[in-house]
């Protein structure tokens, strides 16, 4: 930590040149309890590309946020002098409704650009907060139920505008849905959590709100995970078109198991393919109901001490449950598990009584049951921590092995070669591989 | 042939076998051009493996001898993005073929890069399921093609294009090591170099497995042909259709030069007199299609349709369908040559855009026959011209470009779906800043630090990577040290 810089009237002044809302950092300011020297409030992408000059001059660590929805999973940054907060960057720049279109600051939230849309008879067919920023969404990669069937932000989304870390303000894509000219910078920096520079500005294509929506749900007592698996496979292989197909099985292997399959489109379209849905859900031995309002838990954000996502091919359910119930067994741990199983995604989260050792345990098990063993077909899964506390971190990687890792490093040496992007946030740069500080200047 | 080439000859025949490796100038010149034939490169020489650890061995002999490569597929693309180079080796890809699985429960097939689009459909659909990216040249295209380009074609305005539909693949990076990018399941992990590498234009590296996803095929499929006066009537149902909240598989409008073409060429039998022809095509569970269809047939009643025909059968359907499909080969009909362009607009743009293509074809003397996704605003303007005529020729590039223009004025772009190979990289700076291309161009001095891999394509000015001050090109000391974890 450098508050000392704070001290440092000549790195405050040229911040506060490029960025004049720029506050000295507090504790009601920390990022994962590391309190930042320095917060500053761009108004424009202009200014943000101009602070991002000046700190790049400073050499300080830059951590971007926005509503601070996500920025407490994945990695503390290992160092913070500047924090980015982009939300006074909150306008919808453009809602071109006949085009399907809008073009938003990235400090708008989920809300209030659904709140936009929505007088139109459109949305932004993303599941996230209502207060999570637009940026943040699109940084984090954050989809819910509804990857199913739109995919994450990364798959609606259709331009770009970032800063890079020296500065240099950069677009790609544009505002027509239809368009392969160029780098897809957008799919770089979605899911990319501000390691790689800042996002500014983006566009998406949008959908129309739907007339009518359902929710078909089928309970599977504990001894019946294979009906659930089974429920799983023919909700989201059929020809019914449904939005989402998610999992509930809270509290691990001694309770029910919930399938939970969202439809929607006109209302007699509606009644009609959820009655088939729930036919198929009742076929697979669940006791099935059709519902107009979602059922509990539906679509919120995993938490816990430790949030872990497993990711897998849809045929291997049947054995990731297994996995997540000997792991948990293994480590005398109960995780709820919940998540979009249709589309190849569980979360299992471990509540606030579990221990670290418990916790790291879990992980290391279900990393040796899931996606380890990469065949000349390639690794088909992956176990990723989330969340979880520093210690957990520290013994288990936040992202075990995945595939391309030199490559990503290459390319996080291209867009940030000082490696001062919200440094530690990926485990790659969190393992003691930071280039060291440069050098500080004489009045440090 | 260059003392370079010819040293690397015995080591591709160790790799591929003597008899897939090709040095005969006459054999090589078949390799000339891809599916855009005003650019042609006669390549140095020319390779078909049959396996990743042969593309790998391929890859890391060029990258040693510092030759650089090209990807080819089927050679159907458009513009110009497997043209080979002068001194380097083109690695043809069509060897590697082979559906190697179905994973049904998945909704998954695992390919091989030289693999037909189509043939991922065929192989799928006794599963119940299809491979949802169509570009019209489906039945021969190969899908590494489809992952270079990001392929479209009509139903992508629903079901979206190659890159929402690519989740894993293996690839040969310029250095010629193999990994994959991207585990099969669609959810990312790290960085998504799989989304950026899908697209690029085979730039990044070669693809040699790819785990695509698989769709239940639609329960119903419902096709509409609406015909019109104009265009801008045609225009105008399709303004309603989207505004009514339906999100149609595709929506595609031929004007009255295009139509003319497709009932010379395949008598495709369209509603005589039409100045534009409107096919829209509906899918998805039969409870929904029924309502949106009735929607949909009113709207284009509405916007004074003067004839409409409804199929929902593949026979009839494909009757429909057969006039829009046989189009730019179908202007062949009509004109000597002609160029296919592929530009977009946001849809509410379409109405003026056309009218400005109409005005500069009037001025250049040269006509232009239209074709397009209109859903999605993706012109495909054909500009006829006599290429026995220079001065047609020139007019007919000429026009070709200010068409370009006109939709990079209404916020469009240059390209929608036939990619920007060596054939629009001069546009590039139109749509792009200096800063813009030299952002993207990190990611190729990422993967290909040499430049060696499809060079000369994309960009108009290639960066020269490590110029930026403090850019590694070297593993992390750290990390050669042994002391690091990379991930």
């Amino acid at each position: 930590m450098d508050t000392e810089r704070s001290m440092v009237p000549a790195v405050r002044s040229a911040l506060a040149a490029a960025c004049p809302l720029l506050w000295d950092g507090s504790a009601s300011k920390a990022v994962a309890g590391i309190v930042p020297s320095f917060v500053a409030s761009p108004a424009s992408t202009e200014e943000a590309s101009a602070l991002l000059r000046a700190a790049a001059a400073a050499g300080l660590a830059v951590v971007p946020r926005g509503a601070g929805t996500g920025l407490s999973w994945g990695s503390p940054p290992s160092s913070c002098d500047l924090v980015v907060d982009l939300r006074l960057m909150d306008r919808v720049i453009e809602h071109a409704a006949g085009d399907l279109v809008a073009r938003v600051q990235a400090g708008v939230t989920i809300g209030q650009l659904a709140t936009v849309l929505a007088s139109a008879g459109q949305q932004l067919a993303v599941d996230a907060p209502e207060d999570a920023t637009v940026g943040g969404v699109v940084a984090t990669g954050t989809a819910g139920p509804r990857r199913f069937r739109y995919g994450a932000p990364r798959d609606l989304l259709i331009g770009l505008t970032v800063v890079r870390a020296d500065g240099v303000i950069a677009h790609s894509g544009g505002k027509v849905v239809k368009n392969v000219a160029g780098y897809d910078l957008g799919k770089l920096f979605s899911g990319s959590q501000g390691t790689l520079g800042l996002i500014t500005e983006a566009t998406f294509r949008l959908h129309p709100l739907p007339a009518a929506v359902a929710w078909v749900t089928g309970e599977f007592g504990p001894s019946d995970r294979a009906g659930a698996v089974a429920a799983v496979a023919a909700a989201a292989g059929s020809a019914l078109v449904p939005s989402a197909v998610e999992l509930d099985w809270p509290g691990g292997s001694q309770r029910a198991l919930r399938v939970g399959v969202l439809v929607e489109g006109t209302s007699s379209g509606v009644a009609e393919r959820a009655k088939q849905l729930s036919e198929l859900l009742a076929a697979a031995g669940g006791a099935a109901a059709v519902a107009d309002v979602p059922p509990a838990r539906w679509g919120q954000l995993p938490s816990g001490s430790a949030v872990i996502r497993v990711s897998f091919w849809v045929s291997s359910l049947g054995s990731v449950l297994e996995a997540l119930a000997s792991a948990g067994a293994d480590a005398g741990v109960r995780p709820a598990v919940s998540g979009p199983a249709g589309a190849g995604a569980l979360y299992a989260c471990l509540d606030r009584t579990t221990s670290d050792d418990a916790a790291a345990r879990f992980v290391t098990v279900l990393r040796e049951r899931i996606g380890s063993d990469p065949s000349s077909l390639g690794a088909r899964g992956s176990v990723i921590v989330l969340a979880a506390s520093a210690p957990v971190l520290e013994t288990v990687s936040a992202t075990g092995t995945i595939p391309g890792a030199a490559l990503m490093r290459a390319v996080k040496d291209q867009f940030d070669p000082g490696h001062r992007m919200f440094p530690g946030r990926f485990a790659v740069l969190s393992r003691g591989d930071d280039p060291p500080r440069p050098p500080r200047g004489k009045d440090d | 042939m260059t003392a370079t080439i010819q040293a690397l000859v015995p080591r591709m025949r160790d790799i591929c076998g003597a008899g897939n490796v090709i040095t005969d100038p006459l054999e090589r010149r078949t390799y000339e051009c891809d599916g855009l034939t005003a650019h042609r490169c006669v390549p140095a020489l020319v390779v078909l493996p049959s396996s990743a650890a042969e593309v790998s061995a391929i890859v890391a002999a060029c990258a040693q001898a510092g030759v650089p490569f090209v990807a080819r597929g089927s050679g159907t693309g458009l513009s110009g993005g497997a043209m080979p180079h002068q001194d380097g080796v083109l690695v043809v890809m069509s060897r590697m073929r082979k559906i190697l699985e179905i994973d049904p429960v998945s909704r998954r097939a695992v390919v091989e890069p030289g693999a037909t689009n189509l043939s991922v459909s065929k192989a799928a659909a006794p599963f119940g399921l299809f491979y949802a990216p169509d570009p019209s040249s489906q039945v021969v295209c190969s899908v590494g093609g489809n992952v270079a380009e990001n392929s479209g074609g009509a139903h992508c305005l629903k079901h979206g294009f190659t890159v929402h539909h690519v989740m894993g693949l293996e690839i040969v990076t310029p250095s010629g090591e193999l990994t994959w990018l991207g585990d099969g399941t669609g959810v990312t992990a790290g960085y998504d170099l799989l989304g950026a590498f899908t697209g690029s234009e085979g730039t990044l590296g070669i693809v040699t497995k790819i785990v695509v996803k698989l769709m239940p095929l639609p329960e119903v499929v419902h096709t509409l042909l609406a015909a019109y006066a104009t265009t801008s009537e045609g225009g105008r149902a399709v303004s309603d259709i989207i505004a009514a909240g339906i999100v149609p598989a595709a929506i595609e409008m031929m004007d009255a030069l295009s139509i003319e073409a497709a009932e010379a060429a395949v008598r495709c039998n369209y509603p005589a007199g039409a100045g534009a022809v409107l096919i829209v095509e509906l899918d998805g569970p039969a409870a929904e299609v029924e309502a949106e269809l009735t929607t949909a047939r009113a709207l284009c009643e509405g916007a004074g349709a003067t004839e409409i025909r409804a199929a929902d059968d593949p026979a009839e359907r494909a009757v429909i369908w057969a006039g829009r499909k046989s189009a730019f080969a179908a202007v062949g009909r009509i004109s000597p040559a002609f160029i296919v362009q592929d530009g977009v607009v946001p849809r509410t743009s379409l109405g003026a855009v056309l009218a400005k293509i109409a005005s500069l074809s009037e001025e250049a003397g040269v006509r232009v026959a239209n074709v397009f996704h209109a859903g999605d605003g993706n012109l495909h303007p054909l500009v006829l011209y006599d290429d026995a005529s220079p001065a047609e020729t020139i007019a007919a590039e000429e026009l070709s470009g200010a068409i370009l223009d006109a939709c990079l004025e209404h916020g469009g772009s240059i390209t929608g779906e036939h990619g920007v190979g060596v054939d629009k990289s001069r546009y590039m700076p139109k749509m792009f800043d200096a800063d813009d291309l030299d952002t993207m161009q990190l990611v190729r001095c990422a993967f290909d630090p040499a430049s060696l891999c499809n060079p000369g394509k994309v960009f108009p000015t290639p960066r020269l990577c490590g110029e930026v001050p403090g850019h590694r090109r070297a593993p992390h000391p750290a990390v050669a040290a042994g002391q690091a974890e990379i991930f």
